[in-house]
């Protein structure tokens, strides 16, 4: 049984988790402060006969405690989180020395086409595998993200990382690996009836494996 | 159309001819009435959401596993008893849509902003009786088009309750043409039945005030309902034209949707949500309202920051026009327009922080009856809190990206639609019944169907936070078939028991309302010792209301006021002499 967050594998979780657990510790601190109240005040000022309520139409002062206070901290979060959005999903937040691979969806499967070892994509030697995935570990990778039909979503939850996939729009969005292993794509958007099996796996290799991976299969040329 | 209302008090309420069952229970423009009918068709259609709610919890807790009775269901649906993946996405798109178009929003706006308005601002009916009338039959047409869904080839709508296009918009792609279209011209019905009745409802809180109803003086429940009638008057047409858009792109190659023709896949969701967002405060704001009422009442004191109460309901109100980005973080929408929906989103939780607040401050130092409808009213600012705070974490657009469109979305969707929205409806239920029905239903059945229900419910979603967080998507038809989502198959299996045993306490009350229709007790006229106008009336109240209409003296909140002597309420109707009587403001001279 698995009780917290997946596998942290790639560079976007740090800043997710951290702060995933920031508001939780927040919104749980608010939290234990209704329930023990609602709790505390059920039990101390239940009705009991002879007791009446104390008559009062509010106070001005707890209004501008409670008002301010979730304000002064909602902003503090938004501008906390917009820094790390801007790093993960902002326009100009592709690394520059991103290594591309296109991915285009269709109902119900996962196109994925690498550049070849010219590391350019559009070029001859670029060959398209199934709902196969392999990316270097500690490289940033930018996936052009296209559909062919409907909207689906890539997700790798190992990874933090979410983008739509949207007919008519090419989406980049980059992520860093920083595991190997084996991970799994799911589609996160309900796109159909094969929605489910919508399951690629994704490797992530060694530099080394890597390169030796994509000679072995620009040598036993494009499928 | 107000003279209709107007001549009613010379003529006294009680005293119409006799009118024909037709006339009286079917096509019915006593807004009471209308409220019932609404209130019997609502409760039919969260039962049959549920039941469908209870087939997807089948096929997540145990997949490929024969549905118990689910031989009876066609081949089309399911096989050897087992739910095909063309039926599951059937269910989860006709479960989301039966509860929040025909279940949770009219059982709140259809039910309770008919039957209250006018008894609360002590008028004798709705503005347009007639239309009323019309918006009760629309919305009973449009259930039974979107229940006809399942009965045509091919089966229901499947793109789910959102219907996101282009996949809602080409029957090739979805599977399904007949449903599709179906889906899409019940909702234009549905709109236009909630146009219908918000205009009405509008109209009635401005024009048809007793002498003395001020706004500062309406019950919250009132502020509310308002408020949200604006909100859908505003919001459903959007939905409307989206949907006949919709129904182009599915019959006459229109496009709008589909890029492969020049369309936009995003255009629909901007369409959706700028609906969509508002919607989500049509169907928890009332809720708000109505628990406002009851917590004054059960705690017999005033409400605590009755203005804050109410700039919060309009500041909900108004940010909830310019949050909709926020259900498109993922969605390839400009990232930089992300950050300000995410502001945006952020901010709402002030007024829904101010709200938690002041039900807490209006508990403080009362004298707290812990009545069948007070217990449910203190579960729902229990529950909402919860769906709150885990709003938070969608907002912040960094985490957004781990857990949108898994169980998170779900849990924080359900701690507010049920654990609010519904907890809500069990206080409001049997705290207006006797208004309804002249007969109390039962404490201690509604007790235990609490005290159950809440630990049931809690049982049921909470754990759907963790699988979220684990990263299990919305929508999929066999969690199992991933590696990463497989450990966590036991929580689902726990989450489904716990979802029948759910659905089964409903039973309870199931019997205790239709029981209670009968053999419940006789209900005193005033059995929550309560100050609305309402309660100034006999149970059930006669049509037409009142035989002369009320004087408001005061605010709805007057518990344990000084002035109320050895009582510890104060109607709003009850003059002391000190009081002097009002100017009739708001009713045309001379009516």
């Amino acid at each position: 049984m698995h009780w917290w967050l997946p596998t942290a594998a790639s560079t976007f979780a740090g800043p997710i988790d951290g702060l995933f657990l920031a508001i939780l510790i927040i919104t749980g601190i608010a939290l234990v402060i209704v329930e023990v109240g609602l709790v505390w005040f059920s039990v101390k000022y239940r009705a009991r006969p002879g007791r009446k309520a104390f008559y009062t139409h509010g106070s001005t002062r707890a209004e501008v405690i409670w008002t301010s206070i979730p304000a002064v901290t909602v902003v503090a979060l938004g501008i906390v989180s917009n820094h790390y959005w801007v790093q993960i999903k902002g326009r100009d937040s592709v690394p520059p020395n991103a290594y591309g691979i296109g991915v285009h969806v269709k109902q119900f499967e996962w196109q994925i086409t690498y550049p070849g070892p010219d590391g350019k994509l559009g070029t001859g030697d670029d060959f398209t595998l199934r709902n196969q995935l392999h990316v270097p570990v500690d490289q940033p990778i930018v996936v052009h993200l296209t559909s062919e039909d409907v909207i689906h979503s890539f997700f790798i939850p190992q990874f933090r990382i979410k983008q739509d996939a949207v007919p008519g729009l090419t989406i980049n969005a980059w992520f860093q690996a920083t595991k190997t292993g084996e991970y799994e794509i799911g589609c996160a958007e309900l796109c159909g009836m094969g929605h489910y099996k919508m399951r690629a796996r994704v490797f992530v290799h060694t530099p080394e494996e890597f390169t030796a991976w994509m000679a072995q299969q620009a040598a036993g040329g494009t499928q | 159309m107000t003279s209709v209302a107007h001549a009613a008090p010379a003529h006294g309420g009680a005293h119409h001819a006799p009118m024909s069952f037709w006339r009286k229970y079917i096509f019915s423009t006593d807004h009471k009435i209308i409220g019932i009918q609404f209130l019997f068709v609502s409760l039919f259609f969260l039962l049959l959401g549920g039941l469908l709610a209870m087939q997807i919890r089948w096929q997540l807790g145990f997949p490929g596993q024969p549905l118990p009775g689910g031989g009876i269901l066609p081949e089309s649906m399911t096989s050897g008893g087992v739910i095909l993946p063309e039926y599951y996405i059937q269910l989860v798109t006709m479960h989301g849509t039966f509860m929040v178009f025909f279940a949770i929003m009219p059982l709140l706006m259809g039910v309770y902003a008919n039957f209250l308005i006018p008894l609360k601002i002590g008028t004798h009916d709705m503005a347009f009786p007639r239309l009323n009338m019309w918006s009760f039959w629309l919305a009973f047409t449009a259930g039974l088009i979107m229940l006809a869904g399942f009965f045509v080839p091919d089966g229901a709508a499947r793109a789910g309750w959102t219907m996101y296009a282009p996949l809602s918009a080409r029957p090739d792609l979805s599977g399904a043409t007949y449903g599709q279209i179906l889906w899409c011209i019940s909702i234009v019905v549905l709109g236009l039945s909630s146009v219908l009745g918000s205009v009405n409802y509008i109209t009635t809180v401005i024009n048809h005030r007793a002498p003395g109803m001020t706004w500062f003086r309406m019950p919250l429940s009132v502020w509310a309902l308002f408020i949200t009638a604006i909100l859908a008057v505003l919001a459903l047409p959007v939905l409307q034209g989206a949907a006949i858009m919709l129904l182009f792109d599915q019959t006459i190659g229109t496009h709008f949707f589909d890029p492969i023709a020049g369309g936009q896949a995003l255009l629909w969701q901007h369409l959706f949500w700028f609906f969509g967002h508002p919607e989500v405060y049509i169907l928890i704001l009332p809720a708000m309202g109505m628990v406002s009422d009851i917590i004054a009442n059960g705690s017999r004191k005033p409400i605590f920051g009755y203005h804050s109460m109410v700039f919060a309901i309009v500041g909900i109100a108004f940010l909830g026009w310019i949050v909709w980005g926020h259900h498109m973080f993922m969605s390839g929408m400009n990232p930089t327009l992300g950050s300000t929906f995410m502001v945006s989103t952020l901010l709402i939780s002030v007024p829904s922080a101010i709200k938690v607040f002041n039900w807490l401050g209006t508990m403080w130092r009362g004298n707290l009856r812990f009545t069948v409808p007070m217990l449910n009213a203190v579960g729902f600012v229990s529950m909402f809190t919860i769906g709150g705070l885990s709003g938070v974490f969608m907002a912040a657009t960094p985490v957004d990206m781990h857990i949108h469109d898994t169980y998170f979305i779900v849990a924080h969707l359900h701690y507010v639609l049920f654990g609010g929205s519904l907890f809500a409806l069990f206080a409001a239920i049997p705290y207006w019944y006797p208004k309804m029905f002249g007969r109390m239903m039962s404490e201690p059945i509604g007790k235990v169907h609490f005290f159950l229900t809440f630990i049931f419910y809690n049982m049921t979603f909470f754990p759907m936070h963790i699988i979220g967080m684990g990263g299990q998507m919305r929508r999929i038809y066999d969690p199992t078939i991933y590696d990463f989502l497989k450990p966590q198959q036991p929580l689902n299996v726990f989450i489904s028991l716990s979802a029948f045993a759910l659905f089964a306490v409903q039973i309870l009350f199931a019997i205790n309302f239709l029981w209670s229709l009968k053999f419940g007790k006789k209900a005193p006229q005033n059995p929550w010792e309560d100050n609305g106008l309402e309660w100034s009336l006999p149970n059930p109240a006669p049509h037409g209301n009142w035989e002369r209409t009320p004087n408001v003296y005061r605010g709805p909140y007057e518990f344990s006021s000084p002035e109320a002597g050895s009582a510890d309420f104060l109607p709003q109707n009850l003059k002391l002499p000190s009081d002097r009587d009002p100017v009739p403001a708001t009713l045309p001279a001379g009516h």
